[in-house]
Formats: C-alpha cells, structure tokens, sequence
C-alpha cells in the first residue's frame, strides 16, 4: 500500500507539428522524497512539471503514458474532480517570483485566499498558518510584508513568500520549477537551504527540476537526467555524482565550473556523445508508436 | 516605505487641475438652472452680438457676450454642458462595459472567443468614426439616447483593443497560472485576478473616452444630427458661431475653449488616475 506520491508511467507528450517533446518518460518521487529533474533548456524539465499539476499549454499533447498522484490516475478523473485534486495535493514553487505573484492584490489576502476559498479554511485559521509559515521562511517583520504589495519586495523576499504559500496547505508533493533561478547567487543559497528545511520539516514529496547540479548535489536524494524529452539517466543522487553511467551524464558533470581552474573545467559537452544521444533518441522514436508505449 | 513618494505623484497638479476643471464644469452643469445668469433660450434683439465684460458696450449680467439673437453665451455653456456631461458619462460607460468584457474574455481565454471577437473589431474599426457616427444617428433618428447609442456602438472597441491586450499579457504571467494549479475557475481567474490588474487602464481609457464623447457628441451637433436644435449644445453653439465669426469671435471661441479644456482634462484625469491606481506605477 505504500503508493508513490507521483508516479508517471512512460508519457509522451508531441506538439501540434507531431514532434515530440516527451519521449517516455517515467519517474516515480516517493513520499518525503525530493527528486531532481535535470537537463539543459528546452529538455523538457519544466514540461513534465506542468503536465503533473495539469497546465500544459493548450498547444502541447499528451499521446501517451499515465500519471498517478498518490495512486490517483490523473487521466482517468473528470476535470474538475482532477483540478480539485491537483489542488489540494500539490503546489508550486515558480521560477520567476517577480510575475508569479498578483501585483494588484496584497501580500497577505494572496496568501489566505487560497486556503479559504479553495479548502474552505476559516480566516483565522489561514491566517495564523501563513503566519507560521512566514516564521518558518524567517520572515522578521511579517505584518509589514502582509501588508505589502508584491512589488514593494525583493525578489528573495517574494520567494519567501512564495515558498510559505506553497508549504501553506500541507501538500503532498511540491512542484518546484527552477526555484532559484531568477536570483542573486547568494540569495539562492538562502532560498536552497529554506525549500530543504521546510521540505525536511514537512515531509513533503518535491519535484525539483533545475539546470544545476550543484544544486542537485545540495537538495535531492533521486535524480532523473533529461535530454531532449527523453530520460536517459536515473540514480540516487550520490550514486550519480560518484558514478555516472550514461556517457551524456558524464559530460554534464565535467562540464560544471571549478573555482580552482574556471576556465580548463568549462567544458562543452563533446560530440560523439551529443551523436550518441541522436541516435538513441532517434532509435527510440523509431520503436515508439502512441499508445503502445 | 516610499509613502512620500506616493502621496507626491497621488497629488500631482495635473490631477487637481484637470479634476478642478471638471468639477467646476459638472458642477455647473448639474445646477445650471441655478447659476445660470440668463435663460439660454431667451432671445433679445435689442441685445445682440454684445461682447464679453471686459470690452466696450458689454451689458452686465452677460459675462461672456450674446450671440446673433441675443442670447447669454455663459448661460448657453453652461446648458450646453448638461447634455455635454450626459452623453459623456453613458456613453462612455456603455462603450467601456462592453468593449472592456470582450476584450478580457478574449485576451484572458484566447482561442476561438479571441479570435472571432478580434475579427469583429478589426471590422469594425474599417469603418471612420465620424461617419459612422453620423449614419447611425441619421438611421436612429435624432435625439439624445440615439447620440449615446451611436457613441457606444462605435467606440466600444477601444476598449476591447486594449484591454484585450492587456488581459493577454495577464494571462501568461505565473501568477494566473498558480491560480490555476490551486483550483480556481477560469471565470474566477479571470474576474478575481486579471481584472484588478487591467483595472488601471480601463479607468484611464473610461476618462479619456468621456472625453471623446464630448467631442463626438459636439461633431454632430455641429452637423446638427445631435439633439433637437433649441435646446443648447458646444457644437450646436459652435456651428453658429462659426457663421458669424467676423461680428463675434466670442460666439465660436468660448464654447471651442470649453470643448478644449473639458476633453484634454478627461484625459488628463484618466492619465493621473490611472497613476494613482496602479500599484507598479506609483
């Protein structure tokens, strides 16, 4: 009985072209657990992160495969009971905190908002759980930041924020989509170590998807390395570092600057192993048809 | 923190004079039985052509000189105002709820809503205003309610253009989306989230529309398509003193600079307000 918080079975997603943007791919984050999503831009990282919390865009197809949250087949529930759903269990941390949060709306009815209207909370208590949360984020002078509109916060503020409301109703699994991004290199440190405590106080399940593997290596226990919609390497995450078995993972590891010798330790990643990939895709493509697999 | 700097841009002259401006006209319009100096209709050929009160032979009572017939170019503007402001305010209004729902409902929703709303504005907009103005007035016959239908009609797609827009920008922020992975609606995405933010436009395109409608509703009176022709209006008010420009540049001048000034306030107005309104802006 011990169902995966997220389970998704070989899924495939094409654009309207027919290209596909996912090619089969199966992952499995376990409860408490946070799996890292790698791959460079344009692998699809973020794609399977919506297609979990169910906002791909309109022009992207899923043609194939399954996706169970905590046993839950998503594409088997009507709409609305699967929005209900992908509501009450997951939440998202978003890339840029600058545009994920309302300007015309305070801080603080933002963040309640959610839980009454959408869990049916009373006010008070919403209200006191962001407060705690707000705490837990370490957010000195939380009347004043309820009190504000987005804009009159730092971006590391507003991830804060942002973090808080998304631990605010207890869900189970946390689609984090490239969290740290969009920041100053030392905030994204204190906004790293924020998502590990919380997520270690929580127990909550995170979906971590990211470019860097410095930041793999610092949050996750379970890694699924992308390329081109395809997974092409999956491994506990210190079994990866230590012992990378695809030749691209390989390159992805050399590849990641050294303080030591900056210059010698940026490395591209070398063509036979990007003409490896070709063909692997390629041979795949060549085996897949949609719905057998 | 910065609330020096918001109560400074809040309290920009531009808004008080503008706002002024058109307080002091509405005001004068609202009661303009009561201020008025003269009944507008009165006519007095003993007293025509007088020229305002700071020239030779003005008459006091007649601050702003007489027209052709004699009668009170003040009190006349000030009548003319009533009809000036109504048409404004509904006119303006209607144009702004309709063009402002379909163009959120086809910014925010896209797809087929956006695309068959997107056409009908692109034809609409083929056909030149005033002219349109003009027909569907001839059409409805003339009267007050069938200038402010004519205005709506025409002028409702400025603010389905832009709002439209503006939703659609909106739309793809990740603020909507995380509105939708939490479970609301898409109708209550769209009233609860997108329409604050697009709020601040629709109130600045509501002012500088007033404005418009002022200067339509004065076109046709000038054409003499507005309402009946006894009653005082800018235009109508305009149009005669255009005939007789050489006897009393008074006529044509005084209602030009009332038209002027009310029009460029209400954009003004919206402009300041809109400031004032937007949360990034101020």
């Amino acid at each position: 009985m011990s169902a995966a918080c997220l389970d998704i079975r070989s899924l495939s997603a094409v654009l309207p072209n027919g290209q596909r943007v996912l090619r089969s791919v199966s992952l499995s984050v376990q409860p408490g657990e946070v799996r890292a999503l790698v791959g460079e831009s344009g692998a699809g990282k973020t794609m399977i992160g919506k297609a979990v919390l169910g906002v791909l865009p309109t022009s992207v197809r899923v043609v194939d495969g399954d996706m169970l949250l905590e046993g839950e087949d998503l594409g088997a529930l009507q709409p609305k009971a699967r929005r209900n759903l992908i509501g009450a269990r997951t939440a998202l941390i978003p890339q840029d905190p600058l545009t994920a949060l309302n300007p015309s709306r305070r801080i603080g009815p933002q963040m309640t908002d959610r839980l009454v209207r959408i869990l049916g909370w009373s006010g008070e208590r919403a209200d006191s759980r962001i407060r705690q949360l707000l705490d837990e984020v370490q957010i000195r002078d939380p009347e004043r930041v309820l009190k504000s509109y987005p804009h009159e916060l730092s971006g590391g503020m507003r991830q804060r924020v942002l973090i808080a409301a998304a631990f605010a109703a207890e869900p189970r699994l946390i689609v984090a989509d490239e969290p740290t991004t969009a920041l100053d290199v030392t905030v994204q440190k204190q906004i790293l170590r924020l998502i590990a405590q919380l997520q270690r106080d929580h127990g909550t399940a995170i979906l971590f998807v990211t470019h860097d593997l410095g930041v793999v290596a610092k949050i996750s226990q379970k890694v699924s390395v992308l390329y081109a919609g395809k997974v092409v390497e999956e491994a506990d995450t210190a079994e990866l570092f230590a012992a990378p078995r695809h030749p691209y993972t390989r390159a992805l590891i050399a590849a990641t600057p050294r303080y030591t010798d900056p210059y010698a330790s940026l490395k591209p990643v070398d063509e036979t192993v990007l003409a490896g990939l070709a063909a692997e895709i390629a041979a795949a493509d060549q085996s897949w048809r949609p719905g057998h697999g | 923190m910065d609330d020096a700097r918001i109560s400074r841009s809040g309290s920009s002259p531009r808004l008080w004079l503008a706002g002024g401006w058109l307080l002091l006209a509405l005001l004068a319009a609202v009661l303009a039985p009561l201020i008025a100096p003269q009944d507008p209709l009165a006519q007095d050929l003993m007293l025509e052509r007088l020229p305002p009160f700071w020239l030779d032979g003005a008459e006091p009572g007649y601050w702003l000189g007489t027209d052709s017939l004699g009668r009170d170019l003040l009190s006349r503007l000030i009548f003319g105002g009533r009809i000036a402001f109504i048409v404004a305010f509904a006119a303006a209004s209607a144009a702004c709820v309709v063009g402002s729902a379909l163009g959120l409902i086809a910014g925010y929703f896209g797809g087929w809503a956006d695309r068959i709303i997107s056409r009908i504005v692109d034809i609409w907009m083929a056909f030149p205003p005033v002219l349109f103005a003009i027909l569907l007035v001839a059409v409805l016959g003339t009267g007050l309610s069938s200038v402010i239908i004519a205005i709506a009609v025409i002028d409702w797609t400025r603010f389905c253009r832009v709002i439209r827009a503006e939703a659609m920008g909106q739309a793809r922020m990740d603020y909507v989306e995380s509105a939708r992975i939490a479970g609301y609606g898409r109708i209550g995405i769209m009233l609860r989230e997108v329409l604050p933010n697009v709020l601040p436009s629709i109130v600045a395109l509501l002012s500088l529309e007033m404005g418009i409608a002022v200067i339509v509703e004065a076109i046709l009176s000038f054409v003499n398509l507005s309402i009946s022709t006894d009653d005082p209006t800018w235009g109508g008010i305009i149009a005669e003193g255009r005939l007789s420009i050489h006897q009393a540049w008074w006529v044509l001048v005084f209602p030009l600079i009332t038209l002027i000034l009310t029009v460029l306030s209400f954009s003004q107005f919206g402009e300041a307000l809109k400031a004032r309104f937007d949360p990034v802006l101020r």
